[in-house]
């Protein structure tokens, strides 16, 4: 097995973005997600890539829009007050079905907010990242490992569904340190992009990315088309850890940060002799349904723990299609739940 | 100790971020489940600044060390704040050159150490953070001896190689305190 390193959280998405084969990555810096822009700076030019820190977050995304464009692997990461500003580009992107990866290193908001980690970005993720009718992929890792697994994973699947990938991570998980195995270099080149605007030089038809039509029949089908490639992503790309479900009256739900928090809760209950268990989304979208209902045909109660002021509990309800309770816990602004809070909240519902 | 969860909390700029992560390295090297998370923002300029490092042999919970089992506090602050958090049972080690007050709890060990001073009186201004760590060593150890060196090496990049004698040496001293 490969040597294990302690790493940032921040710089393992860089390390495990530019090892999936990411040369070109275009950035503004914002609290808590700079670290990730700043080894990007370094490393980036010593690998014959592109760091470029833009003139704004406007101008950043759009730059990845154009290089996505061109058929390369192409990345932005920013902070929630910044992500807003992407959501134009990335909206357009999903329009002309372009393949990214933006990175989400939540703090707290709304506006400006604070610089401390939250969870209050999972509607904006999940449902209302621009507007039109899309949908990107969404990864909630809960450890700096799963960070740089699911950055290799994002640029994948990115490819093969042709659309934007995000990492929703937050400030704890982007400033920590845990020991991590990095990945190997792996091979960008399985997946073909005969739709690339890269230059046809006079032996193939010129190719357009756009996501302007201005013919309500065209652009309808066209968004139809894109919703049954959506249906197959939620067929096959929904993912969750499950963790002491199987004999469990209470299950908390929770993702990144606040899972372990939620971790710790369940390890103390079980102490106690209180049978709580834990279902951790690894993807947000699409949500993974199919474990929640699976877990609704025998668990009592559900508690989701966020921080936020309940965003993601909306989405539990409609998995579980309120068979069963579902309650919430959450702390906002910046505030991370102790596990002794969750604890109370586990004893509440047993 | 099975599980070490420990706060360390100070000014910036004393080196509770860089005494973290040697204890971090330490569990590395020594190849358990650990965690370090710093406070960021506008403590790391001149105000308060903590770090919580976990090590453990199951996969780390939440990171954020909220009753910790070992607290370094290197200012009065840091210890006012953070005392009653601290598990019964656990450890308090504070730098007595810049704490004057008391502990007041009976069910905790509270190890007193002048590190600032022991750090002054023999040149090594600034490490006060190494003889707490070499105190913590010597009250809980939390990992080998030849470990805790290899951590030290490890944190200390080759251009700065000269810091690395002067640490060895802090440390050293706090054990020997």
């Amino acid at each position: 097995m490969a040597e294990k390193v302690l790493m940032k959280g921040n710089e393992a998405l860089a390390e495990a973005a530019i090892q999936a084969g990411c040369r070109h990555f275009f950035g503004y810096p914002i609290t808590p997600q700079t670290e990730l822009a700043a080894y990007m700076a370094k490393r980036m030019p010593k690998l014959g890539g592109t760091y470029l820190q833009a003139e704004s977050e406007l101008a950043a995304v759009n730059m990845v829009l154009g290089a996505a464009a061109a058929g390369v692997r192409a990345m932005t990461s920013s902070s929630s007050p910044g992500v807003s500003l992407k959501g134009e580009g990335i909206s357009y992107m999903a329009g002309s079905d372009l393949p990214a990866v933006i990175i989400n290193v939540q703090r707290g908001g709304p506006g400006l907010g604070g610089i401390q980690p939250s969870q209050a970005d999972y509607w904006q993720a999940t449902k209302a990242l621009g507007h039109g009718d899309f949908q990107i992929l969404v990864f909630a890792p809960s450890t700096v490992q799963e960070m740089v697994d699911l950055v290799a994973l994002a640029f994948d699947r990115a490819d093969e569904y042709r659309m934007p990938a995000m990492i929703l991570a937050d400030g704890m998980l982007g400033q920590m340190m845990e020991p991590v195995v990095l990945p190997e270099a792996h091979d960008v080149a399985a997946h073909e992009k005969p739709w690339a605007a890269s230059g046809h030089k006079n032996e193939r038809k010129h190719n357009i990315v756009n996501s302007l039509y201005l013919t309500p029949n065209a652009l309808e089908s066209l968004v139809v088309e894109r919703y049954k490639r959506y249906e197959i992503v939620k067929a096959n790309e929904q993912r969750a850890e499950e963790y002491l479900v199987d004999d469990a009256d209470v299950v908390v739900v929770a993702y990144g940060a606040s899972s372990r928090v939620a971790r710790s809760a369940v390890n103390k209950a079980r102490e106690k002799g209180l049978k709580a268990g834990l279902i951790r989304p690894i993807t947000l979208w699409p949500f993974p349904v199919d474990t929640l209902k699976k877990a609704a045909r025998h668990v009592k109660q559900f508690l989701t723990v966020e921080m936020s002021m309940g965003q993601m509990v909306d989405d539990v309800r409609l998995a579980v299609e309120c068979k069963v309770p579902v309650s919430f816990y959450g702390r906002t602004g910046g505030v991370i739940p102790t596990p002794k809070e969750v604890l109370g909240e586990i004893e509440k519902l047993v | 100790m099975k599980d070490l969860n420990m706060l360390l909390a100070g000014f910036g700029g004393q080196g509770v971020l860089f005494a973290g992560k040697v204890a971090a390295y330490a569990g590395l090297i020594e190849g358990r489940e650990l965690s370090w998370l710093p406070s960021y923002g506008p403590e790391m300029r001149g105000g308060t600044a903590n770090c919580s490092v976990c090590l453990s042999d199951e996969p780390i919970g939440s990171p954020l060390v909220t009753n910790p089992n070992v607290l370094i506090a290197m200012n009065r602050p840091s210890l006012e704040k953070f005392v009653n958090d601290v598990e019964p049972g656990g450890v308090i080690l504070l730098d007595s050159s810049l704490i004057e007050i008391p502990v007041e709890r009976e069910d905790v060990t509270v190890c007193r150490v002048p590190a600032s001073k022991i750090a002054e009186e023999n040149g090594l201004s600034g490490l006060a953070n190494m003889v707490l760590m070499g105190k913590l060593f010597e009250v809980v150890g939390f990992c080998k001896e030849e470990t805790l060196d290899a951590a030290l090496q490890k944190c200390i990049p080759a251009r700065k190689a000269a810091m690395l004698d002067l640490n060895r040496k802090a440390i050293a001293l706090g054990r020997a305190s």
